[in-house]
């Protein structure tokens, strides 16, 4: 049977983007945008999108009653969270004064700070355009991507990871982050893989191909 | 370590890729769709898409070219020209696009940019900035003008770029109306001030003549990215070419 990939539609983010790269990625699954409970249990694979705020991003699944059915769904269905949907899987941010997350992960997310006055050596932010990714640990995902491939950002909060063995990806901007976390059947990226060029399908692709299992 | 991005520009127009010629004419540029994969396929950073339409019957061409440029392309994608109000920025965001950029709404109205950014995000609202040099009684200044370059409003270029950055905007776009089509490099005197003035990257834009105007945008006007359109247009020189002489001149790029 077709496999069916998921796109839990958050309303925020280019769910549009998402779901065209994974049906280019891979010409022979099902990728569907939904917020329909049923469909999210029933999901061979999960996608969690978003861009902008944490906090309206957690509401909205609160308001759409997705908030259980997920941390039920995302215990093992292999889950791919991107920008925002790395972030929230996280236990705490600092935005908004500080706001919970779903903890699937220990470890917070945090703002970028300009490295120095504002002037004509410093760091912008957001973090925006291509940056590289070092492969700290061996993971299905990373098949057939080179150590230290460039990937698409752009943020302005970043993922600290207590476990450094959950921190799979790290980037260097201002200081070095984690650009990609995972364990058991979830691995998250802060980067945009679907508007990452033939990286970022082929890491879509992977991510299709994936049992679940590290 | 980031990289500095080449994005090339795609002027359209009912439809097709069009560019003006040293304000000469507008000479047909080709189909937006394969003109967009085919600066994907040289390794473009990501594409802007300026909807230059003026006929309204054709407004709604933009949407359609939006959803087949993203279909095609795995890489960001911006479009400016007509962005008034927020459901303007619904309309090309779920098309496919990744970012709008907002221009004479925002002279009009500045607080545009500050809902639109709470609404859909910093992240995906860039603000267009034409400014052009104008004498002053201490030296010369730049000015914000719109319609073309045509209209002065009287603000100062800088106190706006700080501004709009204030209200949300996530990335600027400066054109310098001066430069724009004149193909003798970017005004970078302007650029340089407004990047060492705000926090959030910088788009050079307006005037690009060769592959050398690139590289001096990054290095003297402290530019985050550079845009270009006719240069890459008619086949003078390929994205490949523009990174691998930017790389030449000790500039970080995306190869």
């Amino acid at each position: 049977m077709m496999q069916k990939v998921v796109i839990v539609d958050v309303g925020s983010g280019n769910l549009f983007s998402v779901k065209n790269a994974i049906r280019t990625a891979s010409p022979d699954v099902e990728v569907v945008v939904s917020r329909s409970i049923d469909v999210i249990q029933n999901a061979d694979k999960l996608v969690l999108p978003g861009q902008g705020a944490m906090g309206s991003w957690l509401s909205g699944m609160n308001e759409n009653g997705l908030m259980q059915p997920l941390l039920a769904a995302t215990q093992h269905i292999p889950t791919l969270g991107i920008c925002l949907g790395m972030q929230v899987m996280m236990d705490f941010s600092e935005e908004d004064g500080g706001i919970k997350g779903l903890g699937f992960f220990p470890g917070s997310v945090t703002r970028f700070h300009l490295s120095e006055p504002l002037g004509i050596h410093s760091m912008k932010i957001p973090h925006m355009g291509w940056n590289r990714v070092a492969q700290r640990v061996d993971h299905p995902l990373w098949f057939k991507i080179d150590d230290g491939k460039r990937f698409y950002f752009v943020h302005s909060y970043y993922v600290k990871a207590d476990l450094s063995h959950q921190s799979v990806g790290e980037t260097n901007y201002i200081e070095k982050f984690c650009s990609a976390i995972a364990r058991d059947n979830l691995f998250a990226v802060q980067f945009h893989p679907e508007k990452s060029q033939q990286q970022g399908l082929q890491l879509l692709r992977n991510f299709v191909n994936w049992d679940g299992t590290p | 370590m980031l990289a500095k991005r080449i994005i090339p520009c795609l002027d359209v127009d009912a439809g097709r890729v069009v560019k003006g010629v040293n304000f000469v004419g507008i000479r047909d540029a080709g189909d937006p769709v394969e003109v967009a994969c085919r600066y994907n396929d040289e390794g473009a950073d990501e594409i802007t898409i300026l909807d230059i339409t003026a006929s309204s019957d054709d407004r709604n061409t933009i949407v359609d070219v939006i959803e087949d440029v993203a279909s095609n392309v795995f890489i960001p994608l911006t479009v400016g020209g007509g962005i008034r109000e927020l459901n303007d920025i619904k309309r090309v965001l779920d098309a496919g696009a990744d970012k709008v950029s907002i221009n004479t709404a925002a002279v009009f109205r500045p607080e545009f940019v500050r809902e639109a950014s709470i609404y859909y995000g910093s992240q995906c609202i860039v603000v267009a900035i034409d400014a052009k040099r104008v004498v002053t009684a201490t030296g010369s200044d730049w000015e914000i003008f719109t319609h073309g370059g045509r209209r002065s409003t009287g603000i100062d270029a800088v106190d706006w770029a700080q501004q709009m950055t204030e209200f949300g905007a996530g990335e600027l776009l400066v054109t310098s109306m001066d430069r724009d089509g004149c193909r003798e490099g970017f005004d970078n005197e302007l650029n340089a001030i407004i990047s060492a003035s705000v926090a959030v990257p910088v788009i050079a834009s307006g005037g690009v003549g060769n592959l050398d105007h690139l590289a001096d945008g990054v290095i003297y006007g402290r530019a985050d990215a550079v845009l270009a359109a006719s240069i890459f247009h008619f086949g003078e020189y390929t994205i490949g070419e523009a990174k691998q002489h930017m790389q030449t001149r000790g500039i970080e790029v995306n190869l």
